[in-house]
C-alpha cells in the first residue's frame, strides 16, 4: 500500500535525520495535486459566477423588482401620520457656518457627526457613524433630523424614567445606537454635537414638534409583518449596500454601508431595533435616493426582518 | 497515516513536523497564487488591449494608451476602474443591456475569458491621483463639491460619495470609480440615465439620482469628479 510505504519512508527519516530528495518530489506532486483541485474548483466557480452579473443587470430592470417583492412606487406610497404643529423647518446650510471660534466648534460638531469613526473614536463601540440613521448630516427630514430634536428638550423619557438634557439625549445615541460609552457631559465631544445641532436649529420654535421630527409613524400594515416576506424584499432592494448577510460593504476598514445587524451595529436598546422606528425611517429614506419607492407592507416586513436577527445586548439589561 | 508513539517533544519528529508544516504551507501558497492566476489573466488582458486581437479593437485606439480615457471623443477612463464593474459593462455591451454603437461589436467578439482579462488589466492600471492639475476655484466647481460630497437633499439626491465611495474611488462590485473620470464622458452617462436611455443600473438607483438633476448641477459634478479635491476644499 502507498500510505504503509509512506509511513514506513518517514520512520526512516525520522531516524536517519538526513535530507532525502524524496521530499522534494513529495513537495511539489502535493503541491500539484491541491492546485489541481483548486483550479479546477475555481473554473467551476468562475463558470457559474459570469451569467450571474447580468442576472443581477436584469432583475434591476424597470418594473421587474417591484413585481418581484410587490413594490409599487408612488401608487401605495403611505402617507406619515405625526403629529405635526409646526411648519415647515429649513435648517441652514453648512455652507454658512460663521467663521471663528465658535464656527470652529460647530465644524467639529459636524464632523463628528457624520465621521464618527474618526472624530469620536474613543466612545464609540460599533461600525457606525450618527449619519448612518441622521441622513444629510442631521438635516434630512423623517430622518430623525438634529434641528427638530434640539428644542424638545429638556423632556421627561420614558426610556430612562427622568427628565433629560440634549446632552442626555446624545449620550443614549452613544450608548445605544453606538453601542458605545456616552462623552462626558460638558466635554469636548458633548459641547460640539450641541453647537451644531444649536446652530442647526436657529430660528426654530422652541418645544414645537417640527414637521418631519423623528422617523414618520407608518399606519400598520395589512398583514401583520413577515420576516420572511422581508427576506425577499431585503434581497431585492437592501442587500446590493447592505450585503446578503446585512453586515455592510466595508472599504479600507470603514463601513461605506452600515452593518445592521450583528456586533458592528446598534444594540438592542437602540430606537432602531424597534421594528416601528425602523419601519418609518426604511419607508421614508430606504434605498437611499429613492425614498418612499416602498410600499407600507414591504417597509413594514424588511422592517421586522432586519430587528429579528441578533445583535448587542441592551447594556440596561446587561447591568444586572 | 502519520500516527506516531513517540512523544511530541522528541526533536526529530519535530523535524519532521517543521518540515511537513513548511511543505503545507508551501503548497498553499502556490495553490493559491494559481487559482488566482487562472480566473484572471491581466498579461492576456494587457496584449488584447494594446493590440487587439480576430474582430476585436485594440483598446487604446479609444481609451487611450494607459486607460486614460480621451476627452474629446469623451471616451472613458479604464484605468484603476473596479474589474467586477468593467466585467459587467462588457457584458451589457455584448448582450444589449447596454447601448453604444463603438463598444457592442467588440464586447461581442470577446470570450468570457477575454472579458475577465482584460477587465482585469484595466484595474490593475494606476487610477487617478490626487495632486494631478487641482480645478480652479468657481462657483461652478463649488457647486460640483457640494453636490458630490453632501448631494442636494432638498430634492431627495443623495452624495454620489455616499455610493460610490470616499473621494469616489468606487466601492467594488457595483459602484464605479468616478473619480477622474473624463467630464464629457459623465456629462453624457447622466443624460442617458435622465433620458432612459442607459439603464443597466442595479435597482434602477442610479437613474433614481440623475432624474432629480438639473443640467447645471451635471455639468458642475461631471467638472468636478473629473478632478475631485480630496480635502474637501476646492482649490
Amino acid at each position: 500500500m502507498m500510505s504503509s510505504w509512506l509511513k514506513n519512508w518517514f520512520q526512516s527519516q525520522k531516524q536517519t535525520r538526513k535530507f532525502h530528495p524524496f521530499w522534494i518530489v513529495l513537495v511539489v506532486m502535493a503541491t500539484l495535486a491541491v492546485g489541481g483541485v483548486v483550479w479546477v474548483a475555481t473554473y467551476l466557480f468562475k463558470v457559474e459566477e459570469v451569467p450571474a452579473v447580468p442576472a443581477v443587470a436584469s432583475s434591476a430592470m424597470p418594473g421587474e423588482a417591484g413585481a418581484q417583492t410587490g413594490n409599487l412606487p408612488a401608487t401605495d406610497k403611505p402617507a406619515p401620520l405625526s403629529v405635526e404643529h409646526g411648519g415647515d423647518f429649513s435648517p441652514p446650510d453648512p455652507e454658512d457656518i460663521p467663521e471663528g471660534e465658535f464656527g470652529d466648534v460647530i465644524r467639529l460638531g459636524k464632523n463628528i457627526f457624520t465621521d464618527t469613526q474618526t472624530y469620536a473614536s474613543a466612545y464609540v463601540g460599533n461600525g457606525l457613524n450618527c449619519v448612518n440613521c441622521h441622513l444629510d448630516a442631521g438635516r434630512k427630514p423623517d430622518s430623525a433630523p438634529l434641528w427638530a430634536s434640539f428644542g424638545m428638550f429638556p423632556a421627561y423619557r420614558d426610556k430612562n424614567k427622568q427628565v433629560n438634557s440634549y446632552e442626555d439625549r446624545l449620550a443614549g445615541c452613544f450608548r445605544f445606537s453606538m453601542n458605545g460609552k456616552a462623552p462626558p457631559l460638558g466635554g469636548k465631544e458633548m459641547i460640539a454635537l450641541t453647537s451644531y445641532s444649536y446652530w442647526l436649529a436657529k430660528g426654530a420654535p422652541i418645544g414645537v414638534a417640527l414637521k418631519g421630527r423623528g422617523y414618520p409613524e407608518l399606519k400598520q400594515p395589512a398583514l401583520a409583518p413577515d420576516e420572511v416576506r422581508g427576506k425577499g424584499v431585503f434581497e431585492a432592494n437592501c442587500a446590493i449596500c447592505h450585503g446578503a448577510d446585512g453586515q455592510g460593504t466595508l472599504v479600507k476598514g470603514r463601513y461605506a454601508f452600515p452593518p445592521l445587524w450583528g456586533g458592528q451595529s446598534f444594540n438592542a436598546g437602540a430606537g432602531m431595533s424597534k421594528i416601528n422606528n425602523a419601519a418609518g425611517f426604511i419607508q421614508a429614506n430606504m434605498p437611499l435616493g429613492q425614498g418612499g419607492s416602498l410600499n407600507l407592507q414591504d417597509a413594514w416586513d424588511v422592517a421586522k426582518f432586519m430587528t429579528s436577527h441578533g445583535r448587542p445586548a441592551d447594556p440596561r439589561l446587561a447591568k444586572k | 497515516m502519520f500516527h506516531r508513539k513517540s512523544t511530541c517533544f522528541e526533536p526529530r519528529q519535530r523535524y519532521a513536523d517543521t518540515v511537513r508544516l513548511l511543505a503545507l504551507t508551501a503548497l498553499a501558497v502556490f495553490a493559491n497564487g494559481w487559482a488566482s492566476h487562472a480566473s484572471a489573466d491581466k498579461l492576456a488582458g494587457g496584449v488584447l488591449a494594446q493590440k487587439g486581437g480576430a474582430g476585436i479593437t485594440a483598446c487604446l485606439a479609444c481609451h487611450g494608451a494607459n486607460g486614460e480615457g480621451q476627452a474629446a471623443a469623451g471616451f472613458p477612463r479604464l484605468a484603476g476602474q473596479h474589474q467586477a464593474y468593467l466585467v459587467k459593462q462588457l457584458q451589457a455591451f455584448a448582450n444589449g443591456k447596454r447601448k453604444n454603437a463603438q463598444m457592442e461589436p467588440i464586447a461581442s467578439a470577446l470570450s468570457a475569458q477575454q472579458i475577465n482579462d482584460v477587465a482585469e488589466y484595466y484595474a490593475s492600471l494606476p487610477g487617478w491621483k490626487s495632486d494631478a492639475n487641482p480645478i480652479a476655484s468657481s462657483p461652478q466647481a463649488a457647486l460640483g463639491f457640494k453636490l458630490a460630497t453632501s448631494g442636494n437633499w432638498s430634492k431627495g439626491m443623495p452624495a454620489c460619495f455616499a455610493c460610490h465611495g470616499a473621494s469616489g474611488a468606487g466601492i467594488a462590485p457595483h459602484f464605479p470609480s468616478l473619480s477622474g473620470q473624463i467630464s464629457s464622458y459623465t456629462r453624457a452617462q447622466l443624460k442617458a440615465w435622465q433620458a432612459g436611455t442607459r439603464d443597466n443600473d442595479p435597482q434602477g438607483l442610479m437613474k433614481s439620482v440623475a432624474i432629480k438633476m438639473s443640467d447645471e448641477e451635471i455639468a458642475a459634478v461631471s467638472l468636478y469628479l473629473e478632478n475631485p479635491a480630496l480635502n474637501g476644499k476646492v482649490k
